[in-house]
């Protein structure tokens, strides 16, 4: 007989390129990728952000807002008030002696996207309701998302931490995946920075504490300082009357970087671009002797007198830094600011030395599993065992080149995964020999019955596996990182194990029967 | 070596009362104590809340921690021991969320630090919220039925030739289900009563491999949920997997006796009636049946004992499901197909 047929070729071929997708993982070889590893293996951390959309909906619509204000001025028309209602859509206000065409056309004009509902008289007043249209209001929500992508993308890539995996989830979700991380509390602090600067001038015409217990004057907000003392660490808030109006926003920046003052503390030194360096020029000149807040999420850093006009354009921000708060902030204001506020609605982080003993552990259990499989199918079945043991060993490692080839993501339950499936994988040599002990038993002959069992058997075991396939592919579809993991290794095992029984088993039971001239069989 | 002699021949058809019996108590307390409980042990994965695993190099008290956390603002934390007593580690869970942004980990550091005079090494630390961990809980009920209609439309037509009217049966209910799902159907009422509604069309319809198999795999699903129930085992998102593993590897010694009575039929004797052709084909079965099972309750029993803590639900949930489908797979699937094929 010829020892090599097209078969044996081909498993030989399937068999070798597996061990050359494999060693990778564990010899500096040659250059192909390795395993990788989930999270929950290599540690790191797992982020799912919701990304608070309707705040750029609620935005946009204050900024039309202004707008619609500054065009009645500049047409003449006067109003009581423009508005945000809760639904987003905006309230404006006129006397009822207005004139009515002079107010519809300057809605109609210069804001032909809005819907304008019919006028509602209320008492003396007439009053107008204007909205979005929902289709932009849809597509605001998609840039935010699309927008904090980018923008959470360039605080991670300044970071530091390798391979990091970002990506849009669902509609307004954003899933992090970072391998490896060592301060996930620093992280995730920069990642939920909204980092929204402005530059706005404090009233000082008005009283403070009047308006802290009643209802700051119009135009005005109440914003905090929070103030760290340095020797007793206790934390101070200084209230502030804020104008509303910005001036100056941080979407104008060119750079931010940390700088040190006399007393070596840290501070955040920014830097403008051309049209940001005229614009704080002619608010510092315009404001000489009044005190210019920076306020950065709601939070004053500072309020410095204005002494001069600065050209230039550059300022620096103050305010009891520690040297990664600086860092971090200099960062997220590089990155520029979050269009929206995000949410951290998951989180799952693994420490390091976790991920270690779950590999460890999971390879004993590995060992540990196979070996007594490998003993029992050896005392059951003696010969025809070994011929199943070899089958499982060649099954795993078609599993770690699977898994190495496609760069699949090998997890905690993956491992378990695998380790199931070495249980799984004999039982169709199983069902084979079980066949095969039948057919000699029915009078056939060794050569004979190898046939007639693996016949027979294989619309069984293809049958039997599919089942498993098809809850494995459900798995993959609706699991999450860990389980997707699991679904992965199961369905590489079954698509390996059917490949070692039916083709593997078969092809040795084949070699060694012919070349033996025997009609004994050790089953 | 044989351990199932070749000619065995047990009269599971004609014993099948007993197996109802077991099966139905079985059912039973799983029910009720699902019942009791509200539901099994949800992890956070379901619920929302936090997990920390906690590391200590010596022992601890476990009051002093929960002190620490109450300090701390977690005032409903449980905290359990993880693992083996030696390794000093713990499990903390707790419904709150809001400090997860705010320096979770360090402040966990040290008050329990300042409370045991030990400072521990944040193992792990899972925070799930409530939007999420109602996703999981729809996403993973919309799993497990999804799977077994695949699973029976599969069965139906390799073993009935039915695939058109299978396929159509389970394509409207898993329609149907997605359609309702938009609406704020309580997920577990929804997929129970298309549940129901899916065991009636199969009777009714005449599937009875279909029916054999999806009251196989219900049975086995059921009761190893209500062992983790009765157990008050914690229930997460591996669980599922195991569930759905079970869903697709119990129909496996299932399939391997419905293959047989297929064979059977076709070479059955004239003389032979059906539930002695069903037993015989159990009994020719059997060997396999045995086996398969136990070489995958090997490496099991091997994950459940060495695998390490966070895998030993998993692995606990993956032997309940082999143990209970190898029996359904003898006592429940078979019987049923005989008696849906006697109507």
């Amino acid at each position: 007989m010829k020892p090599f047929t097209f078969k044996t070729v081909f498993i030989l071929c399937v068999v070798l390129a597996a061990v050359v997708c494999l060693l990778p993982t564990f010899l500096d070889c040659w250059p192909h990728k390795k395993i990788n590893l989930g999270l929950d293996l290599q540690g790191g951390m797992h982020l799912v952000l919701e990304v608070q959309n309707i705040k750029a909906v609620e935005a946009e619509v204050e900024r039309t807002i202004q707008e619609i204000k500054k065009e009645l001025r500049s047409e003449g028309v006067k109003h009581i008030g423009v508005s945000r209602l809760n639904d987003n859509s905006i309230l404006a206000k006129f006397q009822g002696s207005e004139d009515k065409s002079s107010i519809e056309n300057v809605l109609s004009k210069s804001f032909d996207n809005l819907i304008i509902q019919k006028p509602q008289k209320e008492n003396n007043n007439i009053s107008y309701k204007l909205a979005l249209p929902e289709k932009d209001i849809e597509n605001i929500k998609k840039m935010a998302t699309e927008q904090a992508l980018e923008t959470i993308r360039n605080r991670i890539d300044e970071f530091g931490v390798s391979e990091p995996d970002i990506r849009i989830q669902g509609g307004n979700r954003i899933l992090l995946q970072l391998p490896g991380i060592k301060d996930p509390e620093r992280a995730k602090g920069l990642i939920g920075k909204t980092a929204q600067l402005t530059f706005q001038l404090v009233d000082d015409e008005a009283d403070v504490d009047l308006a802290i217990n009643g209802t700051p004057p119009v135009g005005d907000e109440i914003l905090y300082q929070h103030k760290i003392n340095s020797n007793s660490g206790t934390s101070t808030k200084i209230p502030f009357l804020i104008k509303k109006r910005v001036l100056l926003d941080g979407s104008l920046l060119t750079n931010a970087r940390v700088e040190f003052d006399q007393f070596q503390q840290p501070l955040v030194g920014i830097e403008f671009n051309r049209k940001g360096a005229r614009i704080f020029d002619r608010i510092t000149g315009e404001n000489i002797h009044k005190r210019l807040a920076i306020v950065l999420d709601k939070s004053v850093y500072s309020a410095p007198v204005i002494q001069d006009r600065i050209a230039g354009g550059k300022a620096t921000i103050t305010g009891s830094f520690t040297l990664n708060e600086a860092k971090d902030l200099a960062i997220a204001l590089r990155a520029g600011s979050l269009p929206a506020p995000v949410k951290i609605i998951e989180e799952r982080t693994v420490g390091p030395t976790l991920g270690a003993d779950s590999i460890r552990m999971g390879l004993i259990s590995m060992l540990v599993g196979g070996l007594l499989v490998v003993l029992f199918m050896s005392i059951y079945y003696k010969g025809a065992g070994l011929i199943a043991d070899l089958a499982l060993i060649i099954n795993i490692v078609l599993i770690g080149g699977g898994l190495a080839a496609f760069q699949a993501t090998l997890t905690l339950p993956g491992i378990a995964g695998i380790i199931l499936t070495i249980g799984m994988a004999v039982d169709a040599n199983v069902i084979i020999f079980e066949r095969i002990r039948e057919e000699l038993r029915s009078g056939k002959t060794a050569l004979a019955s190898v046939h007639a069992g693996f016949d027979r058997a294989t619309l069984t075991i293809l049958d039997a596996n599919v089942t498993t396939f098809i809850a494995a592919l459900v798995l993959y579809q609706f699991g999450t990182g860990p389980i997707k993991g699991f679904a992965v290794t199961l369905c590489l095992g079954i698509i390996a194990s059917l490949f070692t029984a039916l083709v593997l088993s078969k092809n040795i039971f084949d070699f060694i029967l012919k070349n033996k001239q025997s009609s004994k069989l050790s089953i | 070596m044989q351990i199932i002699k070749s000619d065995i021949n047990i009269d599971f058809i004609g014993k099948h009362k007993i197996g109802f019996v077991l099966s139905t108590i079985l059912i039973l307390l799983s029910i009720g104590s699902l019942i009791i409980n509200k539901g099994p042990n949800y992890g956070v994965d379901f619920v929302g809340g936090t997990l920390i695993q906690l590391k200590f190099s010596e022992q601890v008290p476990v009051g002093k921690i929960r002190s620490a956390l109450s300090d701390i603002g977690f005032n409903d934390a449980s905290v359990q021991n993880f693992g083996q007593p030696q390794d000093h580690e713990f499990l903390v869970r707790t419904s709150n969320l809001e400090m997860t942004s705010k320096g979770l980990s360090q402040s966990v550091i040290e008050a329990v630090k300042a409370s045991t005079g030990v400072a521990p090494e944040i193992r792990r630390v899972e925070m799930v919220g409530p939007q999420v961990g109602q996703d999981l809980r729809k996403k993973a009920l919309l799993a497990i039925f999804y799977s077994l209609l695949f699973i029976t439309i599969y069965i139906s037509g390799r073993f009935e030739l039915k695939w058109m009217l299978s396929g159509v049966t389970a394509g409207s209910l898993m329609t149907a289900v997605y359609f309702l799902s938009v609406f704020n159907v309580s997920m577990v009422v929804l997929i129970t009563a298309a549940l129901v509604v899916t065991l009636v069309l199969f009777w009714m319809l005449h599937l009875k491999y279909a029916m054999g198999a999806i009251v196989a795999l219900l049975h086995d699903v059921l009761i190893t949920v209500g062992i983790f129930s009765m157990l008050n085992l914690d229930f997460s998102l591996p669980i599922i997997a195991a569930l759905l593993t079970i869903i697709g590897y119990s129909l496996n010694d299932t399939i391997i006796v419905f293959d047989r009575i297929r064979e059977n039929v076709k070479g059955a004797k004239t003389t032979e009636s059906l539930p002695l052709l069903f037993n015989r084909s159990i009994n020719e079965t059997l060997s396999r049946t045995i086996l398969t099972s136990v070489t995958t309750l090997i490496v099991l029993l091997a994950l459940y004992f060495l695998g390490g803590e966070i895998i030993h639900n998993f692995a606990f949930a993956m032997i309940i499901g082999v143990l209970i489908g190898t029996y359904s797979s003898i006592f429940v699937a078979s019987p049923i197909v005989l008696a849906t094929n006697k109507r």
